[in-house]
């Protein structure tokens, strides 16, 4: 039993760091108050600018510094329609997903099949060795890793710093960061920047670590996965773990389960995903009743008007 | 910002529509010809060809006409939803519903005569697609399930359940492992103008502008509608049948969609293919809110947005351009006419010290 769960879980932590990535780099926009639907479109362009220069500089990690800049560039576009011009935040989003995704096939098509230097598993002295634990978490690649540390700095962050406390005044109530002397229309930039840049590290282990090619689509809704799951994760980094890992092994499963020649029609299991997506929020939304929709920021998707 | 201070403005001025939408193309086409330029591409030949493509030539004409028609039917749906804010993505998934539909009809009674077999898988499509668009619906009233996210996975998996119909039961055998159904009966058949590649489509478009139009401006149904969209908590107070409102405006959405997915599978292809599925239903968003959300205007609108494919079609048989740019035009386009609505709300004003 054992052979067959650890090297599944392992892939589950595999699969599930770039959704990870994402759903916290989503969070993060939202918490302070911009719903940025463009999560597809960002996490695609950071795995083509991540890809395009691990590729031509030979570094990955410049790679993912790239994925990083190129997701939140293209975010500050969502900034600009919805922070600047007062665009509404749901079509901006989905203006952005069209638009990204259009954009790294159109960018990416000469490079598809190409591999670029990536990133390889290493296993970590001392905690590999653990039994199980070992196997399932410490046996990854550095991003692997990273994304260990990230939902706690994430939290800390938000909890214990003077900018988290002031981000989510903007994402709660805006006025009042206002009344305390903030300006909560910059704060919000910081939340889609920041977010967006985190997206883009998600793009970027798509491209460097999960695979080492660059193929088209290669997102394949792992980005609205993300948005889902901040919902799942009441908004909250440490529920966002759990549910990124759940969707890293339905995903790992079915692979699995697709290369083992199993008799169930392959389209079936490329549903798994996407059906678990809907159920991950039917889960939330029974268990929540009343919680859910208080758990989001006040302020989520409000724009902030011009004072008169 | 940069000195100045927003104001609200009391109406929208008369220029806003003339002024934005040009310019928002006109930046669109700039920022795709500098794309092109990155690449090594001659980019004002781009813009030639794309033009050329679109309406250089009779046969483009028609090209664009015919991809006009699922754009039209998937928008005016969307756009309904957007107006009472219910954020159906899903016109994709149900575009393949209704496609489903229309074949399950067209494979499973193949003797019926045309006058039996088309109201049949009309209806088909139309429950398939409905179905399709009222499961998150339901969701979202029930359970105030975000209906942005259940649409767009349910995209996805209607797309799955298309291929493995084709992949699968469906196949036909003769077709040399492609995935594809047999080819359809002569009465499944849409027909076309005489002497012409157009359909009967483009009258259904037409009726279907004008059913709408009616039903939202000359009804108290349609009055309802358009008054739940302006303001929910109004429109609770009034006692308007909100739920039910939700539900028949998604099973519109998904019964028009459906019908776009029957016109293309029957009047253009003849079979049920994957390649059916080139996103009209996300071009459909982006019509919506280019018409903002206006039946007249999404007529002009999705002629437009399928000539650009048209377009794009050329510069891709010229220039090698991947299909992907036509989705970096729409995308700019959206971007920059929701930032150009800024000056229909909105104006600046020198503070008086």
């Amino acid at each position: 039993m054992t052979e067959m769960l650890i090297p599944l879980l392992t892939a589950a932590v595999q699969s599930g760091t770039p959704i990870l990535f994402a759903t916290l780099g989503e969070m993060f926009t939202e918490r302070a108050g911009i719903l940025n639907l463009g999560v597809e479109g960002m996490m695609i362009v950071g795995a083509f600018a991540g890809f395009f220069v691990s590729l031509s500089t030979g570094n990955p990690w410049l790679g993912v510094l790239a994925a990083g800049i190129a997701a939140s560039a293209f975010s500050a576009l969502h900034g600009l329609v919805c922070l600047s011009f007062l665009g509404n935040q749901v079509v901006s989003g989905l203006a952005l997903t069209i638009l990204g995704v259009g954009l790294a096939d159109f960018l990416g098509s000469p490079y598809i099949g190409k591999q670029a230097p990536g990133f390889y598993a290493f296993d970590l002295p001392l905690l590999s060795s653990l039994p199980f634990v070992g196997d399932i978490f410490f046996k990854h690649d550095a991003l692997v890793y990273l994304s260990y540390v990230a939902p706690l700095a994430f939290w800390l962050f938000w909890h214990r710093t003077r900018t988290g406390l002031a981000l989510t005044a903007a994402g709660e109530y805006p006025p009042a960061a206002l009344a305390a002397g903030l300006n909560p229309v910059r704060l919000r930039w910081i939340g889609i920047m920041a977010g967006g840049f985190l997206v883009g590290i998600g793009g970027a282990y798509l491209s460097l670590a999960y695979t080492h090619l660059w193929t088209n689509g290669m997102t394949a809704g792992r980005g609205w996965i993300a948005v889902a799951l901040v919902i799942f994760a009441f908004w909250r980094p440490g529920r966002a773990v759990f549910g990124a890992y759940l969707f890293g092994g339905v995903m790992a499963f079915q692979l699995r389960l697709q290369a083992s020649g199993t008799q169930v029609p392959s389209s079936f299991l490329l549903m798994l995903p996407y059906g678990l997506t809907i159920a991950a929020l039917l889960f939330s939304a029974l268990r929540g009743r009343g919680g859910s929709s208080s758990a989001a920021p006040a302020a989520l998707g409000v724009n902030i008007e011009p004072e008169q | 910002m940069f000195g100045f201070i927003v104001i609200k403005r009391q109406e929208p001025p008369k220029w806003g529509s003339f002024l934005i939408f040009p310019a928002a193309l006109a930046l669109s086409l700039g920022a795709s010809c500098l794309l092109l330029a990155i690449q090594g591409k001659p980019a004002l030949d781009g813009l030639t060809i794309l033009y050329q493509g679109a309406f250089g030539a009779g046969y483009a004409v028609v090209d664009t006409l015919l991809k006009t028609v699922p754009i039209f039917l998937c928008s005016l749906g969307v756009a309904v939803a957007f107006r009472m804010q219910v954020w159906n993505i899903g016109a994709e998934g149900q575009f393949a519903l209704g496609a489903i539909g229309a074949t399950w009809a067209a494979l499973t009674f193949p003797a019926l005569p045309a006058w039996l077999l088309l109201p049949l898988m009309f209806t088909s499509a139309a429950v398939l697609g409905g179905i399709w668009a009222m499961i998150p619906a339901w969701l979202k009233l029930k359970l105030s399930i975000n209906e942005i996210i259940t649409t767009l996975m349910l995209n996805y998996i209607g797309i799955l359940i298309l291929d493995y119909l084709v992949y699968g039961p469906w196949k036909d055998p003769s077709s040399f492992g492609f995935p594809m159904t047999k080819e359809f009966p002569a009465a499944a058949i849409v027909p076309a103008f005489e002497g012409s590649r157009l359909h009967w489509g483009m009258i259904l478009c037409l009726v279907c502008a004008l059913l709408l139009w009616v039903f939202l401006t000359k009804t108290r149904l349609g009055y309802e509608l358009k008054a739940s969209g302006e303001s929910l908590r109004a429109s609770r107070y009034a006692r308007m049948p909100y739920g039910f409102l939700v539900l028949l405006v998604m099973g519109l959405c998904g019964a028009l969609a459906g019908w776009a997915g029957l016109m293309e599978t029957s009047a253009v292809v003849g079979r049920l293919q994957p390649s059916l599925m080139v996103g009209y239903g996300y071009t459909a968003i982006v019509v919506a809110w280019l018409a903002q959300l206006n039946p007249g205007k999404i007529a002009l609108a999705s002629f437009f947005l399928a000539a650009l494919r048209v377009g794009v079609e050329n510069l891709q048989l010229e220039l090698g351009v991947p299909a992907a740019f036509g989705g970096i035009i729409e995308g700019l386009i959206l971007l920059s006419v929701l930032a150009g609505q800024f000056f229909n709300y909105y104006r600046f004003k020198r503070p008086s010290a």
